[in-house]
């Protein structure tokens, strides 16, 4: 729990000491809320398997799995940790993350979701009973009876549009203050005529009273707003998710005394202790320990750069093997990589001219359905001069031309869309983004952790000697060292045993030695060895005697990265591999891949300034990425994509996330995107046609209730139906 | 007609006990987690005794 109560000020401390008390061991008897993230699970039985077995924990008072979420939430003592029940998941098999609370407390009850959705049920109810009522007097109530189940209706309506409508008013009211138009506006509009006009007819015991298509009107549109705010939600909870993920936290050192704060709580000048496999929290220098660090986020660069006191270290560098003890020089937005936000903005310029297809149709639509409403109001005033019937014909055209099929056409289709590809485990967190994905043509792929997985694998483990491995795997197996750990999977898969080897110490920063028949040998660095560095990746082996043994590693491929890129190739899609690696290892990887145009040891205002100058050329650019060296260059292309490992900020520049580990579910999310947006613009005209076919009525002054409620049911189920066909 | 007086609020109060019942599985958080739900009524676990 991290809520705070704060003790109002009270004149005697004693008065406002004992209530704070009494609430704090109120607030303890809660105990701790721990949420972890389950991104494996998908079956009955796994719900259960985890639930009893958090159950059976004497700790735990209550655990429940949602698998809508993929989480569970679990209130516990106070002193049981988030890593206790991450353990105990993991130890059945269960793939579990610890969430950060504090962040997932905003998406915890969806407020907003609720009340639409309570909206919409009472509309629904209003506009069933109403119908009803309808139903009878279209097949022939007359007089009395027609006059009664008008006012009936009347006394269904009035409150259950005054309460639903609400959003709608709202928003066109808020359009109108500021002097513009919105698809709100003539919505607001047509409601309240059909209304007043209605009343009107009913006061006069007339025929045609509209008001069932008015709460009609209200639940299809409330329908699409449903739909559209609830794929928002669920976009929305997915990214929070995370960034919850990474919880923000950094061991400082003060006194000589260890202790984990939050990472917003440091200043400059702080000491800060970072462990091996941990990220730098801030800027700083290193002032004790050696070791090496991973740069690939900020670079793209897959060698690991030897590290010793005196050198700078930025945010999000990646700590390898020994203990280093940083003082801070910035912390918090003053960070490298913070001030990325400079290039960001930058880029950003370029984007944001891209208007959907929705608010196209709707500056088409809004103020031709309020022209076209006029004038027959005018042209019916002036021929009858009768203000009765000229404003029953206004509220029957607006009735006729509202946007229901329109407000359903695009929420639908991308509900359908986003639907499925979140089920392939890609997240779109942009509304328009499947409408410019569909536009793509070129597609720019970043090289480190974005088409590969950023984690080594031994190249050609067979062409070593055998005793090399075997001594190699020795001092391996000593060392949590991504390379090492390469060695020893390859050495174990390979059959080879550990050769005996003692005295093995790790020496942070250089590598691993120990002493095998009676020599000192060595598995490190190049300059330590004694060898001579390559460009390749590479660890090396000395054995006391001849030369050492070069282990080069390659860089994993991510799985699905061959079939993505294979798909988007055979699409006919120009694909364009650009990464800050060095050359050798960027062109081995294109020529694996297939891909022809390259480039190596690109900064990120290169990049950046690739993809625009991409842009100037007419191509619609698609960038894949997930470094900071690439947020620019995701910001500046018409749409991007990174995969969840990615840097937050890289995430947060991009427009959709691949929530898994595969990227093969690019190219069939181009295809999707492409039916998506045909699906919305046969949508476009399926509400057209209806309008072409019905508003002549309406103006000529034929149409009946019974006319505006079939026009209207038909073309807004025709529409869903439609976007239901979504493949 | 008359029989009118009573079939129509027979039906609105029929409606009417349809909307409280939905407004009462929305406030307790019963469209939370749709899917696991749908999974949970196949899982045998409490199906002896109720889950204290």
């Amino acid at each position: 729990m991290t809520a705070t109560t704060r003790p109002a000020p009270s004149a005697c401390p004693a008065c406002s000491a004992a209530p704070a008390a009494e609430a704090l061991a109120a607030r303890d008897l809660p105990g701790a809320q721990i949420a972890l993230s389950l991104p494996t699970i998908h079956c009955a039985a796994c719900i259960s398997k985890i639930e009893s077995a958090l159950d059976a924990h004497p700790r735990v008072r209550s655990a429940r799995v949602n698998l809508t979420l993929k989480r569970a939430s679990i209130d516990a003592a106070p002193d049981v940790t988030a890593e206790d029940m991450r353990s105990l998941v993991a130890g059945l098999g269960y793939e579990a993350h610890e969430l950060d609370a504090g962040t997932l407390s905003a998406t915890a009850t969806d407020k907003a979701g609720r009340e639409l959705l309570m909206r919409l049920a009472v509309a629904g109810f209003a506009a069933m009973n109403v119908m009803l009522l309808s139903v009878s007097v279209w097949s022939g109530a007359e007089a009395a009876t027609r006059d009664l189940f008008h006012w009936i209706s009347a006394a269904i309506a009035l409150p259950a549009i005054a309460f639903s409508g609400v959003p709608f008013f709202r928003n066109a009211w808020a359009a109108l203050r500021q002097g513009r138009l919105n698809m709100d506006v003539p919505i607001t509009l047509a409601i309240v005529l059909a209304v007043v006009t209605s009343l009107w007819e009913t006061a006069l015991s007339g025929e045609h009273a509209y008001f069932d298509a008015a709460i009609a009107l209200t639940f299809f549109l409330l329908a699409g707003r449903y739909l559209d705010h609830r794929t928002r939600t669920i976009a929305r909870s997915a990214a929070e998710e995370l960034t919850a993920l990474e919880v923000p936290r950094a061991t400082r050192l003060r006194d000589g005394a260890e202790e984990v704060v939050g990472v917003s709580e440091l200043a400059a000048g702080d000491l800060v202790l970072v462990r091996p496999g941990g990220r730098m929290p801030v800027d700083g220098e290193i002032i004790g320990g050696t070791s090496e660090i991973d740069r690939s986020l900020l670079t793209g660069e897959t060698l690991p750069v030897f590290a010793g006191e005196g050198q700078a270290v930025s945010a999000g560098e990646v700590n390898l093997t020994g203990p280093l003890t940083v003082r801070a020089t910035a912390v918090g937005a003053e960070t490298s990589l913070h001030r990325m936000a400079d290039l960001v903005a930058i880029a950003e310029s370029g984007r944001s001219r891209y208007t959907s297809l929705a608010d196209r149709a709707a500056r088409l639509y809004a103020p031709g359905v309020h022209i076209l409403a006029g004038l027959s109001f005018l042209g019916w005033y002036l021929y009858t001069w009768d203000l009765r019937t000229a404003l029953n014909i206004a509220a029957a055209v607006l009735i006729i031309t509202c946007p229901c099929a329109l407000g359903l056409a695009v929420p639908a289709v991308t509900t359908a869309a986003s639907g499925r590809l979140f089920r392939r485990g890609m997240l779109i967190k942009h509304e328009t983004a499947l409408e410019r994905l569909a536009q793509v043509d070129t597609v720019v792929f970043d090289k480190t952790g974005t088409l590969t997985a950023g984690t080594p694998r031994l190249d050609a483990p067979e062409a070593l000697p055998r005793e090399a491995m075997a001594v190699a795997r020795a001092l391996a197996e000593a060392s949590s060292h991504p390379l090492a750990r390469a060695i020893a999977e390859a050495a174990r898969a390979a059959g080879v045993a550990a050769a005996e080897v003692t005295d093995v110490t790790e020496v942070p920063g250089y590598g691993t030695k120990g002493r095998y028949e009676g020599r000192e040998v060595r598995l490190g660095r190049a300059s330590w060895t004694g060898a001579e560095p390559r460009a390749q990746t590479a660890s090396f082996l000395s054995m006391g005697k001849g030369l050492p043994v070069a282990f080069p590693f390659t860089d994993a491929l991510r799985p699905g990265a061959e079939e993505a890129v294979q798909a988007l190739l055979a699409d006919g899609k120009r694909v364009i591999l650009m990464s800050g690696d060095t050359e050798p290892a960027v062109a081995a990887l294109a020529e694996r891949l297939g891909i022809v145009e390259w480039s190596a040891e690109a900064l990120p205002a290169d990049k950046a300034a690739r993809v625009e100058a991409l842009r100037d050329e007419g191509a619609h650019v698609l960038m894949v990425g997930d470094g900071l060296n690439d947020t620019a260059a995701l910001t500046a292309a018409h749409v991007s994509i990174s995969p969840a490992s990615a840097l937050d900020a890289a995430r947060v520049a991009s427009d959709i996330v691949l929530l898994g580990n595969d990227l093969s579910p690019i190219g069939a999310a181009c295809a999707t995107a492409r039916s998506a947006t045909r699906r919305i613009r046969e949508n476009f005209r399926i509400a057209t046609v209806y309008n072409l076919v019905a508003v002549p009525l309406a103006v000529a002054g034929l149409c009946s209730p019974l006319i505006a409620a079939l026009a209207m049911s038909a073309s807004s189920i025709t529409v869903s139906l439609n976007a239901l066909r979504l493949r | 007609m008359n029989v009118l007086a009573y079939l129509i609020p027979i039906s609105l109060i029929l409606g009417g006990l349809g909307l409280v019942f939905f407004i009462y599985t929305v406030r307790s958080n019963q469209y939370d987690d749709p899917e696991g739900d749908a999974r949970r009524i196949l899982s045998d676990d409490w199906d002896d005794h109720p889950k204290p």
